[in-house]
């Protein structure tokens, strides 16, 4: 029987999660207090949270409810979206508890479970809950090991409990099959949500409108018409105390691995039967299956290190000076490689992908560029200006689409063609509705629709294809200088020189 | 700000243009027109729910005020476009003298090409918004009830003069009410026998909420009279005990169930630019007000 309050033609009323709650690991993080609790607050504040949610916060903290609940309601203050409002935040508070404890002894477990079952009883959340390991993976085997001994992971019934990680998903193909073996000791599938706080949901499902829900992109998206991909995500910032993170990842790992390839797979995939997860998956990994990596990597991918530099009229240090960075490293923090997709489509079309930090600017975008026309019926002085063709999925900042191509310069001067940019901006058209990317994330996993998520074979998947040119770059020593405040090393300008073509600035 | 006095449309349509000039963005990214009908009381709330609405929906705002009576026969506009408050352009029109019946034509050649165009009454709408001349214009009609002097006999106008595309902030007002009851049944074991419904007498949206819930469950529900604020109580008798969502205060709902303890839900009263960015993210047809509406007729006596 489905419910009689929920007619398919009401769109007003949006889906609001069932009774839950939610154990967050990890309490004292950057991205517990920045992201994930001023996410559940905003959920609150827009009436997306069931009645009843409880918060219950892990951490080895001599803590007791009120001053976890303070923490919770500081970070609300400071980072939520929505306005704060005391009557919304006596909601979520009376759902807040705490458990003090050490991950890896026993007994805190036995107490957290005594928590959790005195938040359903107190407050109705009926045995559902997620629990959210906001802690280094490589302390996921023993937090999940102890939730199955203290039987935290049992269900009876119609509960349900959920596990979400962040990635890195490992650090390659057999660390994240190792991770999912761990996971899925204690959990099925369809209960584990993979997230990349990079990738929201809002991005994805925007690149499949403008893909899917049109008529004029399509028939030109092919190699009949497209020259080449540029898939950039570009950070202004260093590794910013991330130390301990990020060395031995590196930039290739942290984005390229999931964000860039994900978008990648979106931007190259067939259309699905329909939206439902398991359809969109399989037309990504159909992608991921086609990718090859170049044979000679060293003449097509690229990486690079920081050096110390100006940055916007910053003076700023190199990767290798930052503080717990051992002055030999070998990680890199600027990546690029060229991937081809072997179907019918996309035969022939280079796709790049690179990623870095302390670039020009803070900017994550797919750019479409379009071979130039056959014939151009001016005279070649006219159409000295003109480049290529481009669509560019801006992803960040500035959410949006833009177009570029060719106009006439006006005056009488003489036929002049230019580039000019056709923008749409989301930020324009739909300015504040589109919620912050964890919102989304953290009310799919209420609600248990994983659609976006990338699964174990897709993680596998991109691992298979990053796994030879991480080997490769193994034996290559220190990576390429580059200066802060650039767009990246010279070897990623002559990586791409190489086949005659540029990176676009974006 | 521009004033224009004894103008024409097409002349604010031109201001409108050199004024996205000079701001130096002759581009516009307008989603749709917005069409105020209003007297003098009503228009700059409105006006100004509407701008702080083009956050979220980038429009053109035209807000047109008939101004009968005497005085030249003229019209006469203020322009604004972009600015602080948000990315949309508003004109603001008085129609007077014998101009105030003529408000189309001044409208015709204001509406951006090929979007949607929306009307908006904040208070007296024609019987048939869809017959009204600016409202042939119109995919989506918005009324209000609740300024309605006798909502009861408004309420017996709008039904009888429901086109679909037509709909009420007195609906919209309901949402997050009709939100927080729907979730209480997504567990499908709850059977409901009967509802009770608590709110202010002749609060057209009580109406609505309890039409709704009797539309819905096919199942009898009372509405009792009660001081408000608005409403402020839905009790759901169902099999495995009384489910009781409270609000005296007009903000915050207490939720008690049987063998739960009970629970708070944020339920505020939403302010006109909250309710009309709800009303304008979509603008089809709503079908459920239209049959809510409709299902009024069905019980005698029950809207009456």
């Amino acid at each position: 029987m489905t419910n009689p309050l929920r007619d398919p033609r009401d769109r007003r009323l949006p889906k609001v999660a069932g009774p839950c709650g939610l154990i967050l690991f990890g309490v004292t993080g950057d991205l517990a207090r920045k992201k994930i609790m001023p996410a559940i607050y905003d959920l609150a504040n827009r009436g997306l949270l069931p009645p009843g949610f409880g918060l219950v916060g892990f951490a080895r903290r001599q803590w007791d409810d009120e001053d976890f609940a303070q923490e919770v309601h500081d970070a609300v203050r400071e980072y939520a979206r929505t306005p704060f409002r005391e009557e919304v935040w006596v909601q979520l508070s009376e759902g807040i508890r705490f458990v003090e404890g050490d991950i890896a002894d026993p007994a805190a477990y036995r107490e957290l479970r005594r928590v959790v079952e005195e938040v359903d009883q107190r407050r109705g959340t009926l045995g559902n809950h997620a629990f959210y390991l906001s802690i280094p993976p490589g302390l996921f085997p023993v937090v999940v090991q102890h939730l199955k001994d203290s039987g935290l992971t049992e269900r009876q019934g119609r509960e349900w409990r959920r596990v979400v990680v962040e990635k890195p998903f490992g650090h390659d193909l057999a660390s994240a099959q190792e991770l999912d073996r761990v996971l899925s000791s204690a959990f099925a599938p369809d209960e584990i949500f993979r997230i990349d706080h990079y990738l929201g949901k809002e991005t994805v499902q925007n690149i499949l409108a403008v893909r899917f829900a049109n008529t004029m992109f399509e028939p030109i998206w092919n190699s009949n018409y497209v020259d080449n991909v540029q898939i950039t995500q570009a950070e202004d910032i260093g590794i910013a105390g991330r130390a301990g993170y990020y060395d031995g990842i590196g930039a290739a790992r942290d984005v390229i691995q999931n964000h860039l390839l994900q978008l990648l797979a979106l931007t190259a995939m067939e259309e699905p039967l329909s939206f439902r997860p398991h359809e969109v998956r399989q037309e990504k990994e159909k992608v991921l299956r086609a990718i090859t990596v170049p044979t000679d990597i060293s003449a097509h991918t690229a990486r690079g290190q920081y050096a110390e530099g100006w940055q916007g009229g910053v003076p700023v240090v190199g990767f290798l000076e930052e503080a717990g960075i051992p002055p030999d490293s070998t990680t890199e923090t600027f990546a690029a490689i060229r991937v081809t997709v072997d179907n019918r489509r996309w035969a022939g079309v280079p796709f790049y992908l690179r990623t870095g930090k302390r670039l020009g600017r803070r900017v994550t975008e797919v750019a479409v560029i379009f071979k130039r026309a056959p014939h151009l019926p001016f005279e070649s002085a006219s159409v000295g200006e003109l480049s290529d063709n481009a669509l560019v999925f801006r992803i960040q900042p500035d959410e949006g689409v833009t177009v570029r191509f060719g106009s006439k310069v006006p005056g009488t001067a003489g036929m002049e063609v230019r580039d000019v940019t056709m923008d749409f901006q989301y930020g324009d058209s739909f300015v504040d509705t589109s919620p912050e990317a964890y919102e989304r994330l953290i009310l799919d996993v209420l609600l248990g629709e994983p659609p976006l998520f990338p699964n174990s074979t897709e993680v596998d998947l991109s691992w298979r294809i990053l796994d030879p040119i991480l080997e490769a770059w193994a034996g290559d020593g220190q990576p390429e200088q580059y200066a802060s405040g650039g767009w990246g090393p010279t070897c990623a300008y002559d990586m791409i020189a190489r086949d005659g073509r540029q990176w676009r600035r974006p | 700000m521009i004033r224009l006095e004894d103008t024409s449309g097409g002349e604010i349509a031109r201001a409108i243009a050199e004024e996205r000039h000079r701001m130096g963005s002759p581009a516009t990214g307008m989603v749709l027109t917005m069409l105020i009908l209003s007297d003098e009381e009503y228009a700059s709330d409105a006006t100004e729910a509407a701008v702080l609405s083009a956050r979220q929906h980038p429009m053109r705002i035209l807000t047109l005020i008939p101004r009968p009576g005497r005085g030249p026969d003229q019209i006469d506009a203020q322009v604004m476009v972009g600015g602080d408050d948000g990315p949309g352009e508003v004109a603001i029109v008085r129609l007077r003298g014998d101009r105030s019946g003529h408000a189309n034509s001044v409208v015709i050649p204001l509406l951006l090409p090929d979007t949607p165009v929306v009307s908006w009454w904040p208070t007296d709408p024609p019987p048939v918004p869809a017959d009204d001349p600016i409202g042939r214009h119109c995919q989506r009609r918005i009324t209000d009830l609740a300024t309605a002097a006798d909502p009861r006999a408004a309420l017996r106008e709008r039904r009888a003069g429901y086109v679909p595309g037509d709909s009420d902030l007195a609906w919209t007002r309901l949402t997050s009410w009709r939100s927080a009851l729907a979730s209480l049944l997504d567990d499908e074991t709850t059977q409901v026998r009967a509802v009770s419904v608590d709110a202010e007498a002749d609060n057209p949206s009580a109406i609505l909420l309890a039409a709704w819930l009797r539309w819905a469950l096919r199942i009898p529900v009372e509405l009792t009279p009660v001081i408000g604020p608005g409403i402020t109580q839905v009790q759901l008798d169902t099999a495995q005990g009384m489910i009781t969502l409270a609000r005296p205060d007009g903000a915050v709902a207490t939720l008690s169930r049987p063998g739960v303890p009970d629970s708070t839900i944020a339920l505020p009263r939403r302010g006109l630019p909250d309710l009309l960015s709800e009303e304008l993210r979509r603008l089809d047809p709503d079908g459920v007000y239209g049959d809510v509406l409709m299902s009024l007729g069905e019980t005698p006596g029950q809207a009456s």
